[in-house]
């Protein structure tokens, strides 16, 4: 016992000078290290570890041996971090990854968009076949202003200026887009219900609109922002399908696993999802409203505008990457 | 009781272990975030509507609304909402809140966490706040093993408590060892005494003073020592360091 003391207190002795050392390199922040002092930083780490493991031999829980395992832990997290080139890991984002990940969901996607059309024709049989039921999709305010022959998307211009109603309409339509992808979570049964609700309230408030002889208002309003808009809503609720996905057919040993690779492999759509939102919202906030532009503007910006989503998602309007590939 | 241990394989063979931290870490975190969150951007607020007020720009004719929701409401919500992803990025995924607590974000691997796995983390804060007071991210932290919320297990993340504080204890071990010849063990309870020692009972404390300097010279029997008083007993132990 005396034995292992002495020997215990001559190693910690024979430390001092190193440990001051490792103390005030580990001040330092490793990004900012020259090639020869990142060296000698991985050297440290390495005596560190011998350190740890004669501390936990000789000193077992102890605070010593608690403020080597603190030491280690931090130097750990430093060494074993991405690099961090901000640009080019943009870049890469913008011409790889979001292509790959739009690439790999492309069939999810299109049975999304499906199902969206089907609910959307589902709103459509209900409203025409019940009429009353109406009440479920829409506000009173709303069916008060239809039935007086007005639009409710009319007084948007009057109720609050365009920049306002932009960022409103924008980051609520975000939140609808990551909500769609989280609750895939719950076996893609969230990003289904999502989807089937949207599908359902956009068809229910055409039939009723036309019954009112205001489908072609509805569709003037939603011509401009509207392709893109609801493209990006399929998008984001394929990516949360691909989660709950992962989780009933995990590709990995486990499903936590499997979930995070999901989630990594999703995560730069919901990136594109939400820039592409951001000009909607703008169109819808300044152009949607707009009584004085006529339909076939309106049409030539929705349609224009979706196909440059398409380049978008499909890595097009990165042609580098496409002469590098 | 123990906490629950992360235990990676280091990248020299010696394995790395991190404290996870619990559901209560975690809500003591959060709830300092909150509170500076919702402080920040109210002060934002509160600012610019004072600022617009002095240069007789609010309830002006000129679309006064439009210019503070831009340049007041969009950003105090911007501080409210990109306040965990921006914070967590630049403070090495710490907050204030987490350093208050004692916790920081790893990665499973031990390592930093990037922006995509901040990114995701925090996107997932959605669900992970539903339906009310977070209790979807409560509930699975309390029921999953590594203690995580739906955000962590998308991100691979993981929050352990941050001993970093301990480690200042290392510079003066070897020269207390070498100048007092005793050995780092007692050396370490006489700190952790000295540390402790408002917070103890007189009698508790007065016990262990007089069981550790008994330890430290055999020759003070407990008699002797027993008619020592409480700030001479500090004092000794004191002067041992």
């Amino acid at each position: 016992m005396a034995t292992a003391t002495a020997t215990a207190n001559a190693w910690i002795r024979s430390r001092e000078r190193l440990w001051a050392e490792w103390l005030a390199a580990m001040q330092m922040q490793p990004r900012h290290l020259r090639i020869a002092q990142a060296q000698h930083y991985i050297e440290q780490y390495r005596a560190l570890a011998g350190d740890l493991a004669t501390a936990r031999r000789l000193l077992p829980h102890s605070a010593t041996t608690a403020a080597l395992e603190s030491l280690y832990a931090s130097a750990h997290a430093s060494i074993d971090r991405s690099s961090r080139h901000s640009l080019s890991a943009l870049q890469t984002l913008f011409r790889t990854r979001i292509p790959a990940a739009i690439g790999a969901l492309r069939a999810t996607i299109l049975w999304i968009a499906l199902l969206f059309v089907l609910a959307t024709g589902a709103g459509v049989w209900l409203i025409t076949q019940y009429p009353d039921l109406i009440g479920l999709v829409a506000s009173g305010a709303m069916i008060d202003k239809v039935e007086h022959g007005q639009l409710w998307t009319e007084d948007l211009f009057n109720v609050a200026p365009s920049s306002v109603i932009s960022v409103r309409i924008l980051s609520n339509n975000i939140a609808v887009s990551i909500f769609a992808f989280c609750t895939g979570v719950f076996f893609g049964l969230g990003a289904f219900y999502i989807t089937a609700l949207n599908g359902l309230m956009l068809g229910a408030l055409f039939a009723y609109t036309h019954q009112h002889g205001l489908d072609g208002e509805l569709l003037k309003f939603v011509l401009a922002h509207g392709p893109v808009e609801l493209s990006v809503m399929c998008i984001a609720a394929a990516a949360g399908t691909a989660l709950g996905e992962s989780l009933i057919r995990p590709d990995a040993p486990t499903r936590l696993e499997s979930f995070q690779r999901a989630a990594r492999r999703t995560g730069p759509v919901l990136i594109a999802c939400a820039l592409l939102l951001i000009v909607c919202g703008f169109i819808e906030g300044f152009i949607s409203p707009n009584p004085n532009i006529t339909m076939s503007v309106r049409a030539v910006i929705g349609f224009g505008y979706w196909g440059l989503m398409l380049l978008f998602l499909r890595g097009g309007l990165h042609p580098a990457a496409a002469a590098k590939v | 009781m123990e906490s629950e241990q992360l235990k990676i394989a280091g990248l020299t063979g010696v394995e790395l272990t991190l404290a996870i931290a619990g559901p209560g870490n975690r809500s003591y975190a959060f709830v300092i975030d909150w509170h500076v969150r919702v402080l920040l951007a109210a002060a934002w607020l509160l600012f610019f509507w004072w600022l617009m007020k002095v240069l007789g720009l609010l309830f002006g004719d000129h679309g006064w609304k439009s210019l503070f929701a831009l340049v007041a409401v969009w950003p105090a919500l911007l501080i409210y909402f990109l306040y965990h992803p921006v914070l967590e990025l630049a403070m090495q995924g710490r907050t204030p809140g987490k350093r208050m607590a004692g916790v920081r974000l790893v990665t499973r691997n031990g390592g930093l966490p990037g922006a995509g796995a901040i990114l995701t983390r925090n996107v997932f804060r959605l669900l992970d706040s539903m339906p009310f007071f977070y209790l979807v991210g409560l509930t699975t932290c309390m029921i999953s093993a590594q203690r995580l919320r739906i955000g962590d297990m998308a991100a691979g993340t993981v929050l352990v408590l941050d001993t970093t504080q301990s480690v200042r204890s290392l510079a003066r071990m070897p020269a207390l060892v070498a100048r007092t010849g005793l050995d780092a063990g007692l050396i370490e309870l006489v700190n952790e005494l000295l540390e402790r020692w408002t917070f103890l009972s007189l009698e508790r404390r007065d016990a262990l003073a007089r069981a550790l300097l008994a330890r430290t010279n055999p020759a003070l029997s407990s008699q002797v020592l027993a008619d020592v008083g409480d700030a001479d007993l500090q004092q000794r132990l004191r002067a041992l360091l």
